[in-house]
């Protein structure tokens, strides 16, 4: 492979990936490139399917048909462990901490089974690495803190930190701003945005607008689990179909 | 490092100290009692791995105790095995044995897990109850061969024996909760979805935990027939063994190993007293009451409860 097929090949292709559950079809034939580097936003009205986009592209739901292809490797059939070795990792849209760890202790865990074999990191090392993610996320005070005691947006962003404690390739954040006050929210995009300056592709699922069209370079909106529009934000943003769909106008 | 020491130093001792104790006392009867309380211990610890570690409840304890009876029994029967190689197969029975139930039952979670491993045991008894050879409902006598020395008698022997089976128990459980195993059994059982998404391989840990708690039970059931001479399906199998171990780890609290030795310990002994003094079927209704005060008082056990005071002093302090 040649290093220009590298840079032209997408990070995440997502091949005719349909999900049923029973008689309902929760996403139909979607198909999609992420490139490298990019910042993703993904949106659609409630029950469109955002969630099971990302439970589909982490793992957590098998899929059948449709490909999941990352880094020209189809994982379709991988577990979610193996897909977060690979540099998948994702956040919660309601936040999963590790309730009987500390906030350092819940980025161990990361460390510990994310990394690949071959960066694992010395013992010496690691509560570095912890502290380092912690300070750039704000939370350094707090990392001998059960976190049960963490507020939301703390939590929120542990989860991202947990999320990101090995550099992944790719980072899908579901709906991390659900629920903070509009200053919380700017903390949040601030921290996606220098997280998306090391080179970490950001896909964003979020409600708050002015948000996601801050954030992404590319927005695609899903309604009834297909696609209706997928392009830069103005554009996405200007068409008929996902302001009748997701603005309701 | 420091602590490995002082944990090595502590079970050097302690088997010094079985070891003279099986030399001086002549009486029989506290080694008779003691390998009951030792027998509990390394199932607690046992049951802990799977149990508190990662969250599975399992009330298969007397399925995997009885399935070392009667491995124990079989090799008797079949070969005149002695008691370590016993012991040594039991342990790999048990291991298999777990590995097959975790393939079947491990996806499953919380109580329907449980519901299938009380589902286990009653597969099984049945099983060795209508097997002829193991001697059926009825049961089978053993004959004891010769002590080996320094011990005088097989009671005290196998006194010793349970011993190094409780350090060894406790040295994998200890090892297990010190190690990236036990952090990854910690965060499947706190949402095992997060922790999949982390790059935990959940089944896999589980799988490894209930193989190990598996062996480590059913070794601890090797020796029980040589120590009774007797085995019979209904003894081997009888629930009560889930119920008691399911009941000292989580007095003991399940946060720590120490936690089930110090509840196997405690009930153990409440057991064997009450069983002396008043009658044997007192001892379900006092582990019941039990149960339930430390369900209600103190749902972390012992260690929990320690953690709680030994934190708000020095919250105080501060």
């Amino acid at each position: 492979m040649t290093t220009a097929n590298a840079t032209a090949m997408p990070l995440l292709r997502i091949g005719s990936l349909t999900k049923r559950f029973g008689g309902f079809t929760a996403l139909d034939n979607i198909s999609v490139d992420i490139r490298p580097g990019e910042r993703f936003g993904l949106i659609g009205p409630n029950g469109s399917g955002k969630t099971t986009l990302i439970n589909c592209i982490s793992g957590a739901f098998r899929t059948e048909p449709g490909t999941v292809t990352f880094q020209g490797e189809d994982i379709t059939r991988l577990p979610p462990y193996m897909r977060r070795r690979r540099g998948i990792a994702r956040s919660f849209q309601i936040p999963r901490p590790f309730r009987s760890m500390t906030v350092a202790e819940n980025l161990m865990v990361t460390l510990d089974f994310a990394a690949s074999a071959h960066d694992h990191l010395p013992a010496s090392e690691r509560r570095e690495t912890v502290m380092s993610i912690l300070t750039r996320t704000g939370l350094s005070a707090k990392a001998d803190v059960p976190a049960t005691r963490l507020s939301q947006v703390e939590l929120r962003k542990m989860e991202l930190a947990r999320a990101v404690a090995t550099r992944p390739k790719l980072l899908i954040s579901d709906e991390a701003m659900a629920g903070l006050s509009s200053s919380e929210v700017d903390e949040v995009l601030d921290l996606l945005m220098s997280l998306a300056d090391q080179d970490i592709t950001i896909v964003m699922i979020e409600h708050i607008m002015q948000a996601v069209m801050r954030f992404s370079e590319r927005i695609m909106c899903l309604d009834a689990g297909r696609i209706i529009a997928i392009g830069k934000p103005s554009e996405v943003m200007a068409n008929a179909r996902v302001q009748e769909a997701y603005l309701g106008t | 490092m420091k602590r490995s020491i002082i944990f090595w130093i502590g079970a050097v001792a302690f088997l010094v100290a079985v070891l003279l104790m099986t030399q001086i006392i002549g009486n029989e009867y506290p080694f008779f009692a003691g390998y009951v309380i030792l027998q509990f211990i390394v199932l607690a610890v046992a049951w802990s791995i799977l149990g508190g570690y990662a969250g599975y409840v399992n009330f298969g304890t007397s399925a995997f105790f009885g399935v070392g009876v009667y491995t124990a029994v079989l090799l008797v029967q079949a070969t005149g095995a002695p008691l370590a190689v016993q012991i040594a197969v039991a342990a790999m029975v048990g291991a298999l044995l777990g590995l097959g139930v975790g393939l079947l039952t491990l996806r499953m979670q919380g109580i329907f897990f449980s519901i299938a491993t009380i589902a286990l045991t009653i597969v099984i008894e049945t099983s060795v109850t209508n097997w002829r050879y193991l001697g059926g409902a009825a049961g089978i006598q053993l004959a004891r061969p010769p002590v080996t020395p320094p011990f005088h008698s097989y009671v005290q022997m196998l006194f010793f024996v349970q011993a190094l089976l409780v350090v060894l128990a406790v040295a994998i459980a200890r090892y297990i909760q010190n190690s990236w195993i036990g952090r990854g059994l910690q965060a499947l059982r706190d949402d095992e979805l997060a922790a999949e998404c982390t790059g935990v391989p959940t089944l896999r840990l589980k799988l490894l935990a209930c193989v190990i708690s598996g062996a480590l039970m059913c070794a601890a059931g090797a020796p029980g027939a040589m120590y009774l001479q007797y085995a019979d399906p209904a003894s081997a199998f009888n629930l009560n063994y889930s119920v008691s171990v399911l009941a000292m780890s989580l007095i003991g609290g399940t946060a720590h190993w120490v936690g089930p030795v110090i509840g196997a310990i405690l009930l153990g002994v409440t057991q064997q007293l009450l069983a002396v003094t008043i009658s044997s079927e007192v001892n379900v209704l006092v582990l019941g009451i039990m149960l339930v005060l430390f369900v209600i008082a103190a749902p972390q056990g012992l260690i929990g409860l320690f953690r709680k005071l030994t934190h708000g002093r020095a919250e105080g302090k501060a």
